[in-house]
């Protein structure tokens, strides 16, 4: 079976700057695949090279099959939804959106047909007339969104497409862009540095750090069985539990992953032997279902999650924490 | 945004500023009275009597229209080149990160801030070392130096406001270079380029110290105003070409004005 994008040992070097460092990757056809980082982890730059903005220091990408270097952005059947949109401001909605079209020396009549197919598939028939400029951020978003579409490509890539949207217009968008990639097929590639927009909307989620990809997986694999300390905390913040500490609550002593949410609290009571802990409440934070307890156990901070109905807890609580065997996820001890 | 406190300036500050104007703008009346009066060789206040006829005598004299000829062929051409020249250097130091670009930058921009007299002994000492002989484009050479500094200056400030995005976007859609440039980048700087092409006419047009090192016989509309204040005979003409050269070189000047003035109102409305 071919693959959508495939990088072989790829790697981009900005002088001693490492971007992308050796990265091998296999997205496969009709995908949603999310590149999810901290800024400067090189995910943006991986866009980029499959877009044809950057050229591998070295490595091998191929797109559908074909060997993408050296290709110029305008020969790959690729198409890009900036994270500034980036229409252009002197043209109309309708003329953006067929501009890929028009270079391509599709007729007028032709192009804007199809153009207005496009925008009625993002739900801005009526809007062609207008100009960029008179539009409001979450309505260039769709015109950047038709306005690739509409060349039909293999590949769409999504620069950070929602980070200038508010939460609910990010959270609508998210929905419909989940279900216009299920209904095109197409392969959707998407850069983001929110986990909880990546873990929402994709069939597989690439944790970046430091221009290398730390761990590849379905969101719950990623989120239940984080490979390292780095995918832990940045994913769903988790509790990293040193392997010293492990050891004390009766698990293997190493570096251990403890999801805030499994952690049950118990106002008083006396730890079990195992997978159990006596803790003070150092800080709580009401987040409507749920309220994040900030607790101290013997020196180790351990966060809990715990429904909101579970009642009245203030700081300096002397609490009991326990959780499930199950609930413990060892890591490779690296950053 | 204007200040809203104090809607009404001080008196001494009002009287200032309006003696400061009558200092600038009574010379200027003063130029086009005198086009009109009957008195030739000299200056009396007031006129002793007004008539149209030094307008007549303008277009009948042959050296007049020598001189426009060649201010207008010197002025567009040397435009010409600024607006190429002026332009890709401007794409490049906006664009491209390199060694030395802030240097490079600057060296652009210092012609204009130099001295007309250096650049224009500068000019003739580098022509009459190379053995070139001076002509019309000697002239059009000095005047490009000039030229390209108000062209490159309005593209660069244009380029920084156009999103570099654009032309990533336009590329990615499937245009090459040269269709990126045609309906993304040109459309975007053009309303630039036509204000800094308006503005190099006008500064060529009205150019006096760097033509004079430049030029070999030839004389600009310019060069002759100031060869024939010398010579007291019909000199009325002389005023007459004065009004000639400040239209021509004004209406660019107001024209460029509220062209980047409308620019940057677009590119704000976007935010």
């Amino acid at each position: 079976m071919t693959t959508a994008v495939s990088f072989q040992n790829v790697s981009r070097h900005f002088g001693a700057v490492r971007a992308v460092d050796d990265v091998t990757l296999d997205i496969a056809p009709g995908e949603f695949f999310a590149m999810l980082g901290p800024s400067g982890s090189g995910k943006t730059t991986c866009l980029r090279l499959i877009a044809g903005f950057e050229q591998p220091s070295s490595g091998h990408i191929e797109i559908f099959g074909t060997t993408a270097e050296g290709l110029p952005p305008y020969r790959r059947n690729v198409n890009t939804v900036f994270q500034d949109y980036a229409l252009f401001p002197h043209m109309s909605i309708l003329d953006n959106v067929a501009y890929g079209l028009m270079v391509k020396g599709v007729a007028r009549a032709a192009r804007e047909a199809k153009a207005l197919d496009a925008l009625d598939l993002v739900e801005l028939k009526g809007f062609e007339g207008r100009r960029p400029s008179q539009l409001s951020g979450g309505q260039r978003q769709r015109v950047a969104l038709a306005r690739a579409l509409v060349n039909e490509p293999k590949v769409l890539l999504l620069d950070e497409p929602l980070g200038a949207l508010d939460l609910k217009l990010r959270e609508q968008m998210q929905v419909e862009l989940k279900t216009l990639q299920r209904n095109l097929g197409i392969t959707f590639v998407f850069v983001t540095h929110d986990q909880g927009e990546a873990l929402s909307m994709a069939d597989r989620v690439a944790i970046f750090n430091n221009g290398k990809i730390v761990q590849v997986g379905a969101p719950q694999e990623i989120y239940e069985r984080p490979r390292t300390r780095f995918v832990a905390d940045f994913v769903g913040s988790s509790n990293v539990l040193p392997p010293d500490f492990a050891g004390k609550t009766g698990a293997p002593a190493r570096w251990m992953s403890l999801r805030p949410e499994k952690i049950t609290i118990a106002v008083g009571g006396t730890p079990a032997k195992a997978h159990s802990v006596a803790a003070k409440v150092t800080s709580v934070h009401y987040q409507g279902a749920v309220t994040r307890v900030n607790t101290d156990a013997g020196g180790q901070a351990i966060a809990v999650a715990a429904p909101s109905s579970f009642g009245l807890i203030a700081i300096g609580d002397e609490v009991t924490l326990s959780w499930p065997a199950d609930a413990l996820h060892a890591m490779e001890d690296e950053a | 945004m204007r200040s809203d406190r104090g809607q009404t300036a001080p008196r001494a500050l009002s009287l200032a500023a309006i003696a400061g104007l009558l200092f600038l703008h009574v010379p200027l009346l003063l130029i086009f009275l005198y086009a009109f009066t009957t008195e030739e060789k000299s200056y009396q206040f007031p006129p002793p009597g007004l008539t149209l006829k030094w307008f007549g005598a303008v277009w009948e004299r042959q050296d007049i229209w020598n001189a426009l000829w060649l201010s207008v062929k010197v002025a567009t051409i040397a435009t010409a080149v600024a607006l190429v020249l002026g332009t890709c250097a401007a794409a490049a130091v906006s664009r491209a990160r390199f060694f030395g670009r802030d240097y490079i930058s600057l060296l652009f921009i210092l012609p204009i801030a130099l001295p007309g007299i250096i650049t224009g002994i500068a000019l003739r000492s580098a022509f009459n070392i190379m053995n070139f002989d001076f002509s019309f484009w000697t002239i059009v050479l000095g005047h490009a130096t000039f030229c390209i500094v108000v062209v490159y200056n309005n593209a660069l400030a244009r380029f920084r406001r156009t999103s570099g995005s654009l032309i990533e976007a336009s590329m990615d859609l499937g245009a090459d270079g040269f269709q990126t440039f045609r309906y993304v980048v040109l459309p975007n700087i053009a309303s630039a380029l036509l204000a800094g092409g308006m503005l190099s006419f006008a500064l060529s047009f009205d150019e006096v110290i760097v033509t004079t090192f430049t030029a070999g016989q030839q004389a600009t509309l310019p060069i002759w105003m100031l060869t024939e204040l010398i010579r007291p005979r019909q000199r009325p003409v002389t005023n007459v070409v004065a009004i000639f050269v400040i239209a021509v070189t004004f209406i660019p000047i107001l024209f460029a004005y509220y062209l980047t003035r409308d620019g940057e109102h677009v590119a704000g409305g976007g935010k």
